[in-house]
């Protein structure tokens, strides 16, 4: 019963959320209509929303104007997979030891994780190179996973140590008389239980490593068959003439995959955010 | 017997793994994250801290005090940059909050179709920033984007409108586009802590004959506010440091009008080489960020202890 509207509150909530979802999806209406239209068109005046040579043509002359396409859009997918590996592996133990374990510098420690939150790569920009360059990694895949790791570990913790505290106590205890060692405990007991945490966190990580590619790539890498897919957009803009249509279709054909495989794990991101990670 | 000569090796094994110290075994675990984070944060932070005190440049590095700070503490210009900074920080947090609390409202509402708009909701938060800012960048164009070309046919304006050619619209323009990119998380975050309030307080109140109204402002708001306050934090200081997006629309022209401190530093250290002075400005964007930080979480201590869920 109380969740019950009336016909005009259910006309005024459609009202709303239709307002609001035009908001959200306006851009990629406006780059799907931009990718169907030729490109003699753009000044074209009186402005015209359609006409009749649009077309579909540009998704076929985009893997020809940047060969590279296809080789972009995996690096983007790629980069962000083992960021978030490689993210997960550091986060995991040490949100554990936030959530459950009691010892020296706890706070202070935790404190100097959330900090990091407050640089992004953008201030460190000019040391990070010198950092990156000392290492050696300049120019290989890795110059924009390290950063984008060092970046994603303070939130994975923040998210996954609240997930951490749900889990409860009792089970890691019962191991524990039975002789369980620590380590055994968490690698046996806690981390199966904490598996729909750990999705979540990893799609947050995941998402982050994969919307934040573009000024490390832009800064610390010069080699073109490494560089992620919103770097690699900017060669339809060429020397003579700027494909715009084509540069259109790449970038919604090239989110794509991710897109998709968001689809499929939306349910859990929602469902296992309710569970753990905000409800404080 | 072997067998139970080895299971009591194990069961000692184990025994003394067991004792293993709860803080050693707890340093263990952060130090890998910790040692990263000091490799690829802390040692670039220090360098930072040190260039502040040079002036450097491709050519080399000379020590010289604090001129760096004081030129910054002499220019009108930085003054202004710093208020333009804090005025984007408030306005796009505001909207980005107000929307996101009232997208997140729409979506837990019992309606048919709600799993399929919460999935429409989220792609600004998905796709790579500077993908989204490419639309954002059509769509303000004066002769391709559509907005332009609406206000033409309706005759609100005579010829094409550049929205980020002129200093007043390109400013807005850009925090309508950070909103965007930035609204769908919060939504979702506040959707999901939406959800875990437990169902039992609004049926009480509904069968004491509360309006809806009245159950969202005094039951939905209070018990969500935590999350709120920490959403808003967290936010600001995205929001505060948001590069790409001026970046990809304006490079914070024109005339400065969208020079954020973050755009400023990039501009000075990345697009000048100027190491030294760039540096400096990254050392202030730190304090600021700092301060307002700890500022805010003294705040956030204390409402969560006035919503009683300030234990952790």
């Amino acid at each position: 019963m109380m969740d019950r509207y009336s016909k005009l509150q259910m006309v005024g909530i459609y009202f709303a959320i239709t307002i609001f979802l035009i908001f959200i999806l306006l851009p990629f209406f406006e780059m799907f209509m931009a990718s169907l239209r030729p490109l003699e068109h753009l000044f074209r005046s009186p402005y015209q929303f359609w006409s009749d040579d649009f077309s579909f043509q540009a998704y076929r002359d985009m893997w020809v104007t940047v060969p590279l396409l296809g080789r972009y859009i995996l690096n983007s997918i790629f980069i962000a997979g083992v960021v978030t590996g490689l993210t997960m592996i550091f986060v995991v133990p040490a949100a554990y030891a936030y959530a459950r374990l009691e010892f020296p510098f706890k706070n202070l420690t935790l404190g100097i994780f959330l900090g990091v939150n407050m640089f992004t790569g953008a201030v460190l920009l000019i040391p990070l190179y010198r950092v990156l360059r000392t290492m050696g990694l300049l120019n290989t895949y890795w110059s924009m996973i390290v950063p984008g790791v060092a970046f994603l570990i303070p939130t994975g913790i923040w998210l996954l140590r609240s997930y951490l505290e749900k889990i409860p106590r009792e089970l890691e205890e019962a191991a524990f008389v039975d002789g369980a060692s620590r380590m055994y405990t968490l690698r046996r007991v806690v981390l199966p239980l904490a598996v729909p945490g750990l999705i979540v966190v990893g799609v947050a990580v995941f998402i982050g490593a994969y919307a934040q590619q573009f000024l490390f790539a832009i800064t610390f890498n010069q080699q073109r068959e490494l560089q992620p897919l919103p770097a690699g957009l900017f060669e339809f803009i060429g020397y003579q003439d700027v494909t715009w249509n084509q540069m259109m279709a790449a970038a919604l054909v090239g989110v794509l995959p991710v897109m998709i495989i968001f689809l499929f794990l939306q349910k859990y991101l929602v469902a296992g955010l309710t569970a753990g990670a905000v409800k404080e | 017997m072997v067998d139970t000569a080895q299971t009591q090796l194990e069961a000692g094994q184990q025994q003394r793994a067991r004792s293993l110290p709860e803080s050693v075994f707890a340093w263990l675990l952060i130090g890998p994250a910790m040692l990263f984070i000091a490799v690829i944060v802390a040692w670039p932070l220090a360098e930072t801290i040190r260039l502040s005190f040079m002036e450097a440049d491709l050519g080399g590095e000379q020590y010289v005090g604090l001129a760096n700070y004081a030129d910054l503490m002499d220019s009108r210009k930085f003054h202004q940059t710093i208020v333009r900074t804090f005025y984007w920080m408030f306005l796009s947090v505001s909207l980005k909050l107000i929307l996101g609390l009232i997208g997140a409202t729409l979506l837990n509402a019992a309606v048919p179709g709600r799993a399929l708009f919460r999935v429409l909701v989220m792609p600004p938060w998905i796709i790579p920033i500077a993908i989204g800012c490419i639309g954002w960048l059509w769509l303000y164009n004066g002769y391709f984007g559509v907005l332009s070309g609406t206000m033409m046919q309706l005759g609100i304006t005579d010829g094409p409108f550049e929205f980020l050619a002129h200093k007043q619209s390109a400013f807005y323009s850009a925090v309508v586009t950070d909103v965007w990119v930035g609204t769908p998380m919060v939504t979702l975050f506040f959707l999901a802590a939406m959800q875990g309030v437990p169902r039992d307080l609004y049926e009480a109140a509904y069968v004491d004959g509360a309006s809806r109204w009245y159950r969202f402002r005094r039951i939905t708001i209070p018990q969500i506010m935590p999350v709120i306050v920490s959403m808003s934090l967290l936010s600001a200081i995205f929001t505060f440091n948001s590069f790409e997006i001026i970046w990809i629309l304006t490079e914070g022209g024109p005339r400065s009008a969208t020079t954020t401190l973050i755009v400023d530093t990039y501009k000075t250290a990345i697009s000048n080489f100027k190491f030294g002075e760039g540096s400096a400005r990254a050392v202030v964007i730190v304090i600021l960020l700092g301060t307002f930080s700890l500022i805010y979480l003294f705040f956030l201590n204390k409402v969560n202890k006035h919503y009683g869920s300030g234990k952790k």
